[in-house]
């Protein structure tokens, strides 16, 4: 009785879906707009990052749109509020794409939530273009990854800080929020630093739960730790609202980045605006963009985002450069395609090539990540980052670390026909299992 | 004759030494110059180190200037100046003279980029530059960082230095950081062991960070010593280590505290589960970041005073809208627990987004005034300053809530709406407005904790967030109703918490800590202090 049950609700919804699919279609073509989706949040903790992300989506659809639109029609945004609750996240993707009929979806910040939405997009097959630096160890079909995967931003972080001209760091403390992306980053780091000879006494790693705001502890365990004769850093996954209090307590206790710099993965323009980073200075951030890189191309956005926000105190960072690229990325293979039908806007997309703000170009890979210059900056008194060293060339998103052993021998290629998120190359079959 | 000639010779060779550590200005002019071919940092770093090795104090302003990032080369005809940002333009000063040359578009010059690496390279280098400064504070900080960097070549110029130094506690730096380049040179074994003993005295981690390295490189008796005096060392600070554990414990309590106290009278003494209490704590928070901006534009000498004058604001504003949810929605809810929870709780995301869309959602910057800033050591317990006055500020508003709970007619009237309503009514006491204000009290303390919490936290609309299960915890493990009970349980739960973190780490300890409470309502349902009472029994 129970099988026959659930054949009869797996029929039904499959029904269902063919009926949505064969309303959908005739709707699209008679549509004299192409709608794209945004699910980014604008309440609850989420919102002091995703908010801005909303405001570039929106300056980006309007600059198309002045240009003449896509395929010769305006495009229109439907902005959705998910409200920092994750599976919310969920229900608003599929509000988006089955009601809204949205040609794509760019959106969400924390990797929990793109989890959450992971099933809808693939089930409703529907393209969402993720912008923020992310942990790795996934690869869809359905997503564009357009943030840093680690490889492109903590290893070469770290690089950095083994360097000369870094300060030949020995010893390292891993300090993070208790989620995802730290944890697994951590770990990544770990085997990469453990490869590179470093013992384990000299690697501290520690959690803090989400925005965690009494650091003393902490902060005098760093201190004690580097001061065993080795040259320490610190590497930060900490994430959003407790960076504050963390890079207080730092400048408090008197914590100069001359001593023990600090190198954080989640700190960029946008949290520096809510301290004051005389006491900072210094310290460390990796990204891909920052926004004092100086070229043309940067500053036309900058201008333009300050006219579209009509304050130019408002900064820029790196996951709006992501939605930046993701987006002409995504006009370029509509227009290559002929059509805004994500299954051949999906193909149309590998080996797309758009200018990010760096002064170079992003090409989007089969692994559905795209190629970007790993940037090291280091905060300045007036809050923003001074470049201090550059990745000579463009480095190519690795979304199964090669440092972690589940994955190690995991790729991603969505051409035909191997079209696997996790081709296994030591067994030669498609599924294998990253880390999380 | 020959007195004569012995002074003529002195003088001669006096000028002699003169111009040949005080180099040419012209050669100075050389090596600056050389900063503008420089690729790289270690390139700039030689340059640094070419400079400093004049020995010539002209170029300590330079220097300061690179390693403030103020050094600038200007692209037409390569010349190096020292630059101060003024709007659009840079103002550009001879890094020698100081005199002052042509203002310069910010697109025609260049910034020498430094880092961390060259900014130390550069800081030893001043180190050795400052050692005669005027001012102790300068000489405090070259002999610190001459004990961090050790070089054998620093013995002579410290010699100097010490044999000069009028400061006793100046002095006695001085001579540890000569004994630190002792170590690292090859003078005689008995020397070594002096300077062991000199530095163990020390015993503070930079010591310890010392010692450990000349363990490792040097043998016999030496190497005895300094393992001896490492462990010397440790043992003190472990000692240190549980001092400092407790005062992270009081520290974190004051804050438990100031959030919680207003707590303590809404729902301790009024028995209203306010879930809008953190949104209070927020308003006070954002009224002090309207208070500094004014200040920043309008008033900047008055920059220091910021929080005093934000204190009153804060609790005006807070109490108002206190007073406003009380008379709006919370006096048709009383004994409706559940409902009063959904509807604060309603409030607080009202409160919540209309800050958000009013200051936007992103971070405001609350700046610390001066004398909130920094730390200062007790031994070796590294105390912060805005740690201390926001300990002090909590129990300051303690006592004087306590006061005015205890010793004034309204606080009289208070305890009696509390301890039994329907009789305090029969006694002519207006009971709902001693309700609203009643309230709008417990509301504007929370407002003045988020002045003090503005320094340590962000200021954003999630603030409160943050503190409202902290502050209920305090509340219900302290006893409801009960200030006394909030005071302690404030401290004992902060103590509790910074013992188990650096064992357990924040995350679990967090939980540790949920668990005993559980355990200890299941015992004592009313918390610590009770309160009897027939109205509290009914």
């Amino acid at each position: 009785m129970r099988g026959n049950f659930s054949t009869i609700t797996k029929m039904f919804s499959a029904s269902v879906v063919a009926a949505g699919l064969l309303m959908s279609a005739p709707a699209r073509a008679a549509d004299d707009t192409i709608k794209v989706g945004i699910l980014h949040s604008l309440s609850g903790t989420m919102a002091i990052s995703e908010t801005t992300l909303k405001d570039a989506m929106l300056m980006l659809i309007d600059e198309q749109n002045a240009k003449g639109g896509l395929l010769g029609k305006k495009l229109e945004a439907v902005v959705v509020d998910p409200a920092s609750n994750w599976p919310l996240f969920a229900e608003k993707a599929r509000e988006l794409i089955s009601k809204d009929k949205v040609a794509a979806v760019f959106g969400c910040w924390t990797s929990v939530s793109r989890k959450s939405v992971l099933p809808v997009f693939s089930e409703l097959d529907n393209i969402l273009f993720y912008p923020v630096q992310y942990e790795g160890e996934e690869s869809e079909r359905n997503v564009f990854y357009t943030g840093a995967a680690p490889n492109q931003q903590a290893i070469p972080a770290v690089d950095y800080l083994m360097s000369e001209d870094g300060g030949s760091v020995k010893r390292w403390v891993l300090e993070g929020t208790d989620y995802v992306y730290p944890r697994t980053t951590n770990k990544i780091l770990e085997a990469y630093l453990k490869a590179k000879g470093v013992a384990a006494e000299d690697i501290m790693v520690n959690y803090t739960p989400f925005g965690f705001s009494d650091w003393q502890t902490e902060v005098s365990a760093i201190k004690k730790f580097g001061s065993a004769g080795k040259k320490t850093a610190v590497v930060s996954t900490v994430n959003g609202d407790a960076n504050v209090p963390f890079y207080k307590e730092l400048g408090n206790q008197g914590i100069k980045a001359e001593d023990i710099p600090v190198m954080a993965f989640s700190v960029g323009e946008e949290e520096l605006a809510g301290l004051d980073t005389a006491p900072l200075v210094g310290h460390l951030a990796a990204w891909n963009y920052f926004e004092s890189v100086d070229t043309p191309e940067n500053k036309k956005f900058i201008a333009d985002w300050h006219k579209f926000i009509k304050n130019d105190k408002r900064t820029t960072n790196d996951p709006m450069e992501a939605h930046y690229i993701g987006f002409n990325m995504w006009v370029k293979a509509v227009e290559k395609a002929g059509t805004t039908d994500p299954d051949k806007v999906i193909d149309a997309m590998i080996g797309v090539s758009v200018p990010n703000l760096t002064g170079g170009y992003s090409t989007m890979m089969p692994n559905h990540h795209i190629t970007k210059p790993v940037l090291i900056g280091e905060i300045q008194a007036d809050g923003q980052f001074e470049t201090v060293s550059r990745t000579p060339g463009l480095v190519m998103g690795d979304e199964w670390s090669d440092y972690l052993p589940d994955s190690k021998d995991l790729i991603s290629d969505w051409r035909a026909p191997l079209s696997c998120g996790n081709f296994n190359v030591a067994t030669g079959k498609c599924g294998g299992k990253g880390t999380n | 004759m020959n007195l004569l000639r012995a002074i003529g010779l002195t003088l001669l060779f006096l000028l002699a030494t003169l111009s040949s550590s005080g180099a040419g200005e012209a050669d100075l002019r050389g090596i600056i110059a050389n900063f503008a071919t420089a690729k790289g940092f270690s390139e700039t770093g030689t340059v640094v180190h070419d400079l400093a090795a004049t020995g010539d104090p002209a170029v300590e302003w330079p220097l300061a200037a690179l390693a403030d990032g103020n050094l600038y080369i200007r692209k037409a005809d390569s010349l190096v100046f020292v630059g101060k940002e003024a709007g659009d333009s840079v103002e550009l000063f001879d890094p020698l003279s100081g005199e002052k040359s042509a203002d310069a578009a910010k697109d025609d010059i260049t910034k020498i980029k430094v880092n961390n690496t060259l900014r130390r390279v550069i800081r030893d280098a001043l180190g050795t530059l400052t050692l005669g400064a005027k001012d102790p504070a300068v000489r405090i900080a070259a002999a610190d960082t001459m004990f961090k960097t050790p070089d054998a070549a620093n013995i002579g110029p410290l010699d100097t230095a010490i044999a000069s130094e009028s400061v006793a506690s100046v002095k006695a730096l001085l001579e540890q950081a000569r004994a630190a380049s002792v170590l690292v040179s090859d003078r005689p074994d008995a020397d070594k062991l002096a300077a062991i003993a000199l530095i163990g005295a020390r015993s503070d981690r930079n010591a310890v960070s010392m010692l450990t390295s000349v363990e490792a490189n040097a043998s016999g008796a030496v190497q005895e010593a300094a393992t001896a005096a490492i462990a010397n060392i440790n043992s003190t600070l472990a000692f240190w280590d549980a001092g400092q554990n407790i005062w992270y414990g009081i520290s974190l309590g004051s804050v438990l505290l100031l959030a919680a106290i207003g707590l303590a009278i809404t729902f301790g003494v009024m028995g209203v589960i306010n879930m809008a209490h953190g949104e209070m704590v927020m308003l006070g928070a954002y009224t002090t970041f309207v208070v500094q901006q004014v200040i920043r534009t309008s008033f900047p000498g008055l920059f220091d005073w910021s929080l005093v004058i934000a204190l009153p604001l804060a609790f005006l504003v807070a109490a108002l809208v206190g007073l406003a949810i009380e008379r709006g929605v919370i006096r048709f809810l009383y004994g409706r627990p559940l409902e009063t929870l959904l509807a604060t709780w309603g409030v607080s995301l009202i409160l919540q987004q209309a800050v958000r869309s009013i200051f936007g959602p992103t971070n405001q910057e609350v700046g610390n005034p001066s004398w909130m800033s920094g730390s200062f050591n007790v031994g070796q317990l590294a105390i912060t300053w805005n740690r201390l006055w926001i300990l002090v500020f909590a129990l300051t508003v303690f006592a004087v809530l306590l006061y005015v709970m205890k010793r004034t007619p309204w606080g009289l009237q208070m305890r009696a709406v509390t301890a039994n309503r329907r009789m305090a009514a029969s006694m002519g006491i207006r009971t709902p407005w001693v309700d609203a204000l009643t309230f709008a009290l417990g509301s504007g303390i929370a407002g003045i904790a988020g002045v003090a919490l503005s320094q340590i936290d962000n200021v954003s609309p999630n603030l409160g967030r943050g503190y409202i299960i902290d502050s209920f915890m305090v509340v219900v493990f302290g006893g409801v109703g009960n200030l006394w009970g909030t005071l302690v349980g404030a401290f004992s739960l902060g103590i509790v918490n910074k013992f188990l973190e650096p064992y357990a780490g924040a995350v679990l300890g967090k939980i540790v800590v949920l668990v005993l409470i559980i355990l200890f309502i299941q015992k004592r349902p009313r918390g610590l202090f009770a309160l009897k009472g027939r109205a509290v029994e009914a």
